[in-house]
């Protein structure tokens, strides 16, 4: 009996050492004791910065409060959207066409928001389509995306679209070179020195609309562009770009891209190359591109199909181009608030290079060169170099920068953020994030205004760090305060898609501007309805046109009979609310493209192709009332050639008096 | 035994503690602000609700203060949508002084919010909606007869609707008369 109760009791001690021994170190132990309050925002209380976040894969961006981390939109850009019926709704479709034709789902890797200045003006957001090279232009009015331009002669736009201090131009990158688009492209691929090529675009931004225009491109040797930054201050204008494959592998990269101890950093004289540009010094190649553009009066998005584009040769434009030598394969490449500084973070180097703007300066002035790389006059590194910051971490991405002076690099594999000045390359601080962060973003941290409060980490593997939901798992971000000397982990928030870059901005800058709805009598949509006496279903063929209008709480026309099998049905569904927040949505039985949302004021237009005969309902699919399961209605389809005639009422098809009363 | 005991007491509490120093996060103790329903939020933009329809008629002073008393603002600057019979003030005036004192007392505050809600129905109904010897279901949960005369709409044959306003959530009638749910059962 002893014997068996010392048993149980060295069991349960056991049981409970193993309960309450501590948890591994980096497990969220870090987190400070006021963490809770310094993240919290009380219910019906604002954020104080606006988060816009690219959801990699997903091809869209998010946008979070921070401090909150609270989710408050999703923003279609390159992908279908099943939320809004963008990409699906007519109006929408053509966002998406390209010159290989409609692509339904990209990449979105970065964001860019615009600048005036060097600062944030909250304006626009843009963000690069990775897979197929395009760049977009949301409006951080209306959140959405208004306008999409393809790159010609590029391919893996992931260089992209970061931006210039006065939103001169946002740039597009190649992160695959290929044969240009005027080339023959039916070669063998181990030919990549001869004939691929990368290219650097210069997307002109119009300072009123913000529409882009590709306003020349730049031939490059043939590497692999893979990310950029706009000089600032004194160096704005120039643009740094960090390559990798200098060797111009065209297989197995993971080995043989990572060859050379130095890749590039390269130096482009953005201002210089406009020069060349204006004074005829490029060449017209004929390419394929689209660009699509919403337009907000008649919600309708168009998509045209350029053919031209003008390409500057760095050989014929000298002082134009330079390359940095760089260590190991450089990632990030972001400059310092004062833009003297310029970062390289090279994911196999044991030391981070700081760049000296003037030190480049005056290299180039005295002509300090290594030699040069396809005809691209090289600069010596150690006559660049600020200096290097020593054994930092392990996988330097990307640095930040806050208002003091201070940088913040991203170590995807040592899984931290390690913080450092800028002016000695000292290390400060350094703190783990769950796990293995990629991009990091501090409020205005690639501005020339860095606000300084936090540090986002958007971080690549999540595994146990929420509740598990089988193989796949939303992805984690970790908010850092950085306002004291220490980083302090406060907040752990999921992200959807999986995010790569972001921004954050003050709110004040975006929530002022906000729409709240379109103007109904600003509404110029070709099929508009802008009252119910508007409503009418109208034949063209075997087209039946059905202009419904949708108000708390019906559809008009909510019966509609005479339509025959052959036949498309267009629903444009004009919302003719005046209210804030006050959707209607659209779907019908047996749609095989989607359903539709419809914000205040807009229309927006479903095609519906009946594959039977018989009654169809239809209804509102977003809980805008009370009575929102009675706004409904059914369409009728007969038979080809049926001469049912074509009618539409709301409120009028009673049944016939007799057949009423047999019922009864 | 009871010293092996004490022995595993004494590490249990010793492994117990030294992982205190993990701070646990606390809730914040910053107080939760009500600030009121939908009738708060600040939008000069959208096209008025019903309530502010109300509340922009200098003729429905009485009727904006009665729907102040029944507490009734933040349901009627919901989503809707709504049909307000809104009696004017002189329509209020025929109704005897003492009685609507009485009603806009806190103790009647039950007997006035089913007179208000006998003048809202829940659906946006417009003039060419209704018919004569219609009868429409109210919030209170009491009936109202239309009568249409010559274009004339009559409710329970004592109030007639002599304007009619549109809202962002429904819709206003004005009408000249207040209407009195039947009595209790």
């Amino acid at each position: 009996m002893k014997k068996r109760s010392l048993a149980i009791l060295i069991t349960s001690f056991g049981v409970l050492m193993s309960m309450y021994s501590c948890k591994p170190k980096n497990a969220g132990s870090a987190v400070s004791g006021d963490a809770a309050s310094r993240a919290y925002v009380a219910p019906g209380k604002y954020d104080e910065f606006y988060n816009i976040v690219s959801g990699g894969f997903n091809g869209q961006m998010a946008v979070y409060g921070i401090p909150s981390g609270r989710l408050f939109r999703i923003i279609p850009v390159f992908s279908q959207f099943a939320e809004s019926g963008y990409g699906y709704s007519e109006e929408t479709k053509p966002m998406l066409n390209t010159s290989h034709g409609y692509v339904p789902w990209d990449d979105l890797h970065h964001i860019a928001l615009s600048q005036t200045n060097g600062e944030h003006d909250g304006r626009w957001a843009f963000g690069n389509g990775n897979n197929t090279p395009r760049i977009a232009r949301i409006s951080l009015s209306t959140f959405r995306t208004e306008e999409i331009i393809e790159i010609p002669n590029s391919a893996g736009n992931h260089s992209s679209p970061f931006i210039t201090e006065n939103s001169e131009y946002v740039v597009a990158g190649t992160r695959f070179s290929v044969p240009t688009d005027d080339a023959n492209g039916d070669v063998p691929i181990n030919t990549y020195k001869q004939n691929f090529k990368g290219t650097i675009s210069m997307i002109a931004i119009d300072p009123k609309s913000g529409k882009m225009s590709i306003d020349f491109q730049i031939k490059l040797p043939g590497v692999n562009f893979d990310l950029a930054r706009a000089g600032k201050g004194k160096s704005k204008d120039w643009f740094f770009f960090s390559c990798y494959n200098s060797e111009q592998a065209n297989t197995l990269l993971e080995v043989n891209a990572s060859a050379k101890d130095k890749d590039f950093i390269m130096a482009i004289n953005w201002k210089k190359a406009q020069e060349y540009a204006r004074a005829g010094k490029g060449k017209k190649v004929a390419v394929k591109y689209a660009h699509n553009v919403l337009d907000e009066g008649t919600h309708t998005a168009t998509s045209t199909i350029m053919n031209e584009v003008l390409v500057l040769d760095p050989k014929d434009c000298p002082d134009m181009v330079y390359m940095m030598p760089c260590p190991k394969s450089p990632h990030g490449c972001d400059t310092d608030p004062s833009g003297e500084y310029i970062v390289g973070s090279g994911k196999l180097a044991a030391t981070i290079p700081v760049f000296s703007f003037t030190k480049i300066l005056n290299a180039i002035a005295n002509k300090t060169y290594d030699g040069s790389y396809d005809g691209i006059p090289v600069l010596k590194y150690e006559a660049v170099l600020h200096g290097e910051v020593a054994k930092p971490g392990l996988g330097p991405l990307h640095t930040e920068f806050d208002d003091k002076g201070n940088a913040y690099t991203s170590f995807f594999v040592s899984s931290e953020i390690v913080k450092w000045s800028v002016k000695d390359l000292k290390v400060l601080d350094r703190v783990p994030t769950y796990y293995s962060i990629g991009h990091l973003s501090v409020p205005g941290g690639p501005t020339a205004k860095p606000h300084g409060k936090y540090v986002i980490a958007y971080n690549k593997i999540t595994k146990d760090r929420y509740l598990p939901t089988g193989p796949e798992l939303t992805q984690s971000a970790q908010l850092y305060d950085i306002s004291g000397d220490k980083m302090k982990l406060i907040l752990d928030f999921p992200t959807t898609g999986e995010p790569h870059y972001a921004e954050a901005i003050p709110a004040s800058l975006i929530m002022k501007n906000s729409k709240k709805f379109y103007k109904i009598e600003e509404n110029n949509h070709p099929y508009v309805a802008k009252g119910e006496k508007e409503t009418k279903v109208v034949r063209q063929g075997n087209k039946v046109h059905v202009y419904m209008t949708a108000i708390r709480s019906h559809l008009t026309p909510d019966n509609i009979e005479g339509v025959r099998m052959g036949d498309e049905v267009y629903f444009h569904v004009t919302n003719l609310e005046q209210d804030w927040d006050v959707p209607h949505g659209f779907a019908i039985k047996g749609a095989n493209n989607a359903e539709i949302l419809v914000m205040p004021g807009e229309t927006q237009t479903l095609m519906f192709k009946p594959d039977r005969v018989g009654i169809f309902p239809f209804y509102c699919t977003d809980f805008c009332s009370a009575l929102h399961q009675e706004m409904s209605g059914y369409l009728r389809v007969s038979p080809a050639g049926s001469n049912v005639p074509l009618t539409f009422s709301t409120g009028t098809n009673m049944p016939k008096a007799d057949s009423a009363t047999t019922k009864r | 035994m009871k010293k092996l005991l004490n022995l595993l007491t004494a590490v249990l509490c010793f492994v117990l503690l030294s992982c205190g120093s993990q701070e646990e996060t606390t809730a914040s103790t910053e107080e939760v602000t009500t600030a009121g329903g939908q009738e708060a939020v600040a939008d000069d933009e959208s096209q008025p609700d019903v309530v502010k329809v109300a509340v922009g008629s200098k003729d429905h002073t009485t009727l904006v203060a009665a729907l102040k008393q029944a507490e009734l603002v933040t349901s009627l600057s919901n989503a809707g949508p709504f049909t307000v019979f809104a009696p004017t003030n002189a329509a209020f005036d025929k109704v005897p002084k003492e009685t609507l004192d009485a009603l806009m007392t806190d103790e009647k505050k039950p007997d006035l919010q089913n007179i208000l809600q006998y003048h809202v129905t829940t659906s946006s109904l417009r003039t060419e909606y209704f018919t004569d010897g219609q009868t429409l279901g109210m919030v209170n949960g009491d009936n109202i007869t239309v009568s249409v005369k010559d274009g004339k709409i009559t409710l329970n044959g004592t109030a007639t609707i002599v304007a009619t306003v549109p809202a962002s959530n429904g819709i206003v009638h004005v009408i000249d008369g207040v209407l009195l749910p039947p009595a209790k059962k």
